[in-house]
């Protein structure tokens, strides 16, 4: 799909723990003594919507956090410790009016009949800005907090090891594993049709029970029988995300995601992503539906782009450790930021999620400076135009696959 | 003298999928939508009520094979509701109904230390244990339990998720930006757990919350149920809302408590209570007629008779008289997904017994089945109501109650302006919250109190 010019962006920040780089909890501004209360939560995600982001994600995991891929790292000098992602997205949403709320939930060891119906209602607490950033875990030590499964892990135990056959075997099994479980939560989420409700006080009947549908799920990891137990949601379904560096999870936004999180380096990078996931799109018969693949940046942002790199540089000295991540990490204005942007959206990618490196100064950052700048441009927009994260997002509310089979079953009969 | 008076605990049940709630009534609202429970909880903050709580079922009910739709059907997901409940509401406690046997203690004790954080110290965990193959249907692990098997999953459910409550002890985190040190110890939160159904170990990775563990709430009847509340929990959720009943049934569980150390006031005893009030006890009793006639239609009543005739019931008139037949005493298929079935443990002889009282009374179906099924526990003007759960509560039948009001949301909202405030000038409820969280309300100890006291 070539893009118009100047079609506008979308754009979302990802939050976590005091700001995606390691040493960000001591910077002067940090609100390192409230991370784990509701107010410093609420603040973040009222500034995005300040700033008329389209969503926020917030990470999560089933183990403290660590600079090492495959387990923890016993350090004491970075945030370790989270709260449930979900219950905080709940938590900030009744406070919020029109930003999407996205938490991250990890497939590997959570029941999808469970995660449907919690997603379902942050749907319903949000009035139709709900989504969420499906996670797998290779790691054995989160395997060993759940006990249920053991995890082969990696031959060196390092990111770099996913390339191996080891590698890349465990990495389609986890994949194919969640590919399955976002299958049961479209599924459950479609398995009540909308006008189920009837309360028909003259029969008695609260539902249409044949508005209910067992989703009858096979796969090889589980099965799912359904009905869910939650209605289905306000947006028919919440929007699902998920981040990606390499082509089987590629695979898995092209077959499976509304939202795709990549991490391009460049302009070219970016553009071969995005070619990879619209072949794969095509491949799984979804070349028609919209799937925004949204580019992943790490950002420091100050007016004086030499206050940026200093400000990078003494974090990255507290650190003890240049700080490196999966994204390209940005150091710079506003204003050249948005040059960025918009370079890169020529390469296709339909929008941004960026990773504040320090929370709050560079989200407020991106609200006050990169957003007017970006609307001075034209290629932001200038109030909050929808209800519903799907209508911000453009996306379609889905047709009822239930609903469908059941007119199209009635259509034949009566042919 | 006269002992002093019991100070009395009252919680709010949202309305939910059984019969009591009359979806019917122009008044009824969605029980869905978070505006419903938004409203529900502030009505009861603005009463002052101890806790919000909410029941949970994890496979929608079936009767003969189908989806039952004569009651309310679906419900949200708990923990995000209350999650969303603590955004609108400042001290309420906020209970949520979890099961021990299709969940992961990991998992679990992970959302409750991130409520009790996002609540500022106000949640709690009612752990249920319905353990059947016809709920395991929706999990992709765990499958189903031998039912013997339920309490000894749900103990060692709930100790590990206390092991993990109490693998942060509260000064792990010093976030001290000159030190460079944001733990002191690198090990927080580490557990290794053995036991017949986990094996875990690991790191947790919520730090300690407001209340250090969510309060422990336990539901189940049976005796194994009750020695599991005797043992382990702050608070039972009980179904005797009468006078005798409830005194036996406190009598009997308060009773349990010596053999494991505690005393009589660790243990609350809540009961779910029903109630109609009206301007006057003449208007509540008619009120409370026709209210009993809302909840049991004649459908209604013919399911609930296959409950214990588990069988096909349909071809039966509800405004005839009852079945000749007897129940089916094989394997209970009709009705799949209730708890409510396992009450009828004798059918033959409660059928003996219900075709004897409705022919002595001439009652048809409809009449039976209202008549033996849906007594409201409270019926009254307010100072009727208010004086009768005082003397209950002051004669030992319960700690308090939990109310379940019959309208959704707003079946609470008369209780709160009318009853509440003579309650309060009987000087037995609360005028204004003492403390901020539930365990402050329960007037319970901290369990690192407890703990540092043994
Ligand atoms: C008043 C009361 C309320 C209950 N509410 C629920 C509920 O909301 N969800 C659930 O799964 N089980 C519920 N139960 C079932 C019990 O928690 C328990 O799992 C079941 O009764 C089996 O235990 P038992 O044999 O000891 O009774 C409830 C039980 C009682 C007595």
């Amino acid at each position: 799909m070539p893009r118009a010019p100047h079609a506008p962006l979308h754009l979302a920040v990802a939050l976590d723990g005091a700001g995606w780089h390691p040493a960000a909890w001591r910077e002067p501004g940090a609100r390192r003594d409230e991370l784990f209360t509701a107010g410093y939560w609420a603040d973040l995600v009222a500034e995005a919507e300040r700033g008329l982001l389209d969503f926020v994600t917030i990470e999560d995991s089933l183990s403290l956090q660590s600079s090492r891929y495959a387990g923890p790292d016993g350090r004491t000098d970075q945030v370790r410790g989270r709260l449930d992602a979900v219950l905080i997205a709940a938590r900030v949403a009744p406070l919020t009016r029109a930003i999407g709320v996205i938490p991250t939930a990890v497939l590997t060891h959570t029941e999808p009949f469970h995660l449907s119906k919690a997603i379902a209602t942050l749907d319903y607490v949000s009035t139709g800005r709900a989504g969420i950033q499906v996670r797998v875990s290779g790691r054995a030590d989160e395997a060993a907090h759940f006990g249920r499964r053991t995890l082969p892990g990696l031959p060196g135990q390092r990111v770099e090891d996913l390339a191996s056959a080891a590698g890349q075997e465990l990495l389609n099994e986890l994949f194919d594993e969640a590919a399955d479980y976002v299958e049961v939560l479209r599924r459950l989420w479609d398995s009540w049709e909308d006008d189920a409700e009837i309360r028909d006080a003259a029969t008695g009947r609260f539902i249409d029970r044949d508005k209910l549908h067992y989703i009858d799920f096979e796969g090889k990891h589980f099965s799912v029988k359904g009905p869910s137990i939650t209605p289905r949601p306000p947006q028919g379904q919440p929007v699902v995300a998920a981040l990606a560096h390499a082509s089987v999870p590629y695979r898995l936004i092209a077959r499976s995601a509304d939202v795709g999180f990549v991490t391009p380096h460049d302009a070219d990078d970016a553009r071969n992503i995005v070619a990879e996931i619209r072949d794969g799109q095509a491949a799984a018969g979804r070349a028609g539906e919209t799937v925004h693949v949204l580019g992943d940046l790490v950002v420091f942002l100050d007016d004086d782009p030499a206050a940026a790199a200093d400000r990078k540089a003494s974090l990255d000295e507290r650190a003890g450790a240049e700080y490196r991540s999966d994204a390209h990490v940005f150091t710079g204005t506003p204003d050249r930021l948005a040059d960025l942007l918009q370079e890169w959206a020529e390469a296709g990618l339909t929008g941004f999620r960026l990773r504040p490196a320090a929370l709050p100064h560079d989200l407020e950052q991106i609200t006050r400076r990169l957003v007017p700048e970006l609307q001075r441009r034209g290629a932001f927009r200038t109030a909050y135009e929808a209800g519903t994260l799907r209508a911000l997002l453009g996306l379609p509310r889905p047709a009822n696959r239930y609903a469908a089979a059941g007119e199209a079953a009635n259509a034949a009969v009566s042919a | 003298m006269s002992k002093p008076l019991k100070q009395i605990h009252l919680a709010a049940h949202f309305p939910g999928v059984n019969n009591t709630t009359v979806w019917s009534d122009p008044q009824a609202g969605s029980h869905i939508e978070f505006s419903s429970f938004a409203h529900f909880a502030r009505t009861a903050e603005r009463a002052k009520f101890d806790f919000l709580f909410l029941a949970e079922g994890l496979r929608l009910r079936e009767q003969g094979g189908q989806i039952y739709d004569l009651d309310v059907v679906g419900r949200p997901d708990t923990f995000t509701v209350l999650a969303a409940l603590a955004a609108v509401t400042d001290r309420i406690g906020l209970t949520g109904t979890i099961n021990s046997t299709f969940n992961e203690p990991y998992e679990v004790a992970r959302q409750f230390a991130s409520l009790d954080h996002l609540s500022d110290g106000r949640a709690a965990w009612n752990v249920v244990t319905s353990w059947d193959a016809f709920t395991g249907e929706n999990f992709r692990r765990g499958g189903f339990l031998p039912q013997e098997e339920r309490y000894s999953r749900a103990r060692e459910f709930l100790a590990t998720a206390n092991e993990l409550f109490d693998s942060w002890h509260g000064d792990e985190i010093s976030a001290d930006p000159h030190t460079g040190a944001f733990l002191r110890d690198a090990r927080a939160g580490a557990f290794r757990h053995k036991g017949q159904h986990f094996e875990i170990e690991g790191q947790f990775n919520v730090p300690s919350s407001p209340q250090g563990r969510p309060v422990i709430f336990q539901a189940g009847d049976s005796d194994e149920g009750r020695e599991f509340a005797a043992s382990d929990a702050d608070a039972i959720f009980s179904r005797y809302s009468t006078l005798d009943e409830g005194q036996a049934f406190y009598t009997d569980v308060k009773g349990r408590l010596a053999k494991y150390g505690r005393t009589h006031d660790q243990l609350l005893i809540l009961p779910a209570a029903t109630f109609v009030l009206g301007d006057t006890d003449a208007q509540a009793r008619e009120l409370a007629h026709e209210v009993r006639r809302q909840q049991v239609s004649g459908a209604t009543a013919i399911k609930h008779l296959e409950f214990v005739w588990n069988r096909d019931l349909s071809g039966y008139d509800p405004d005839g008289p009852l079945p000749d037949v007897d129940p089916d005493l094989g394997e209970h298929t009709i009705a799949r997904g209730r708890a409510q079935v396992r009450m009828y443990r004798d059918p033959l002889a409660i059928a003996r017994e219900w075709r004897e009282r409705a022919a002595a009374n001439n009652w048809s179906i409809r009449d039976l089945v209202i008549e033996t099924g849906t007594r409201q526990s409270f019926i009254g003007s307010p100072a009727t109501i208010a004086r009768t759960i005082d003397e209950f509560v002051q004669a030992d039948a319960s700690d308090g109650f939990i109310l379940v009001p019959h309208i959704t949301p707003g079946g609470l909202d008369a209780f709160a302006d009318t009853v509440v405030p003579l309650l309060q000038e009987r000087g037995v409820f609360r005028t204004e919250y003492e403390g901020t969280t539930l365990r402050d309300h329960l007037g319970l100890a901290h369990p690192a109190t407890l703990r540092a006291a043994s």
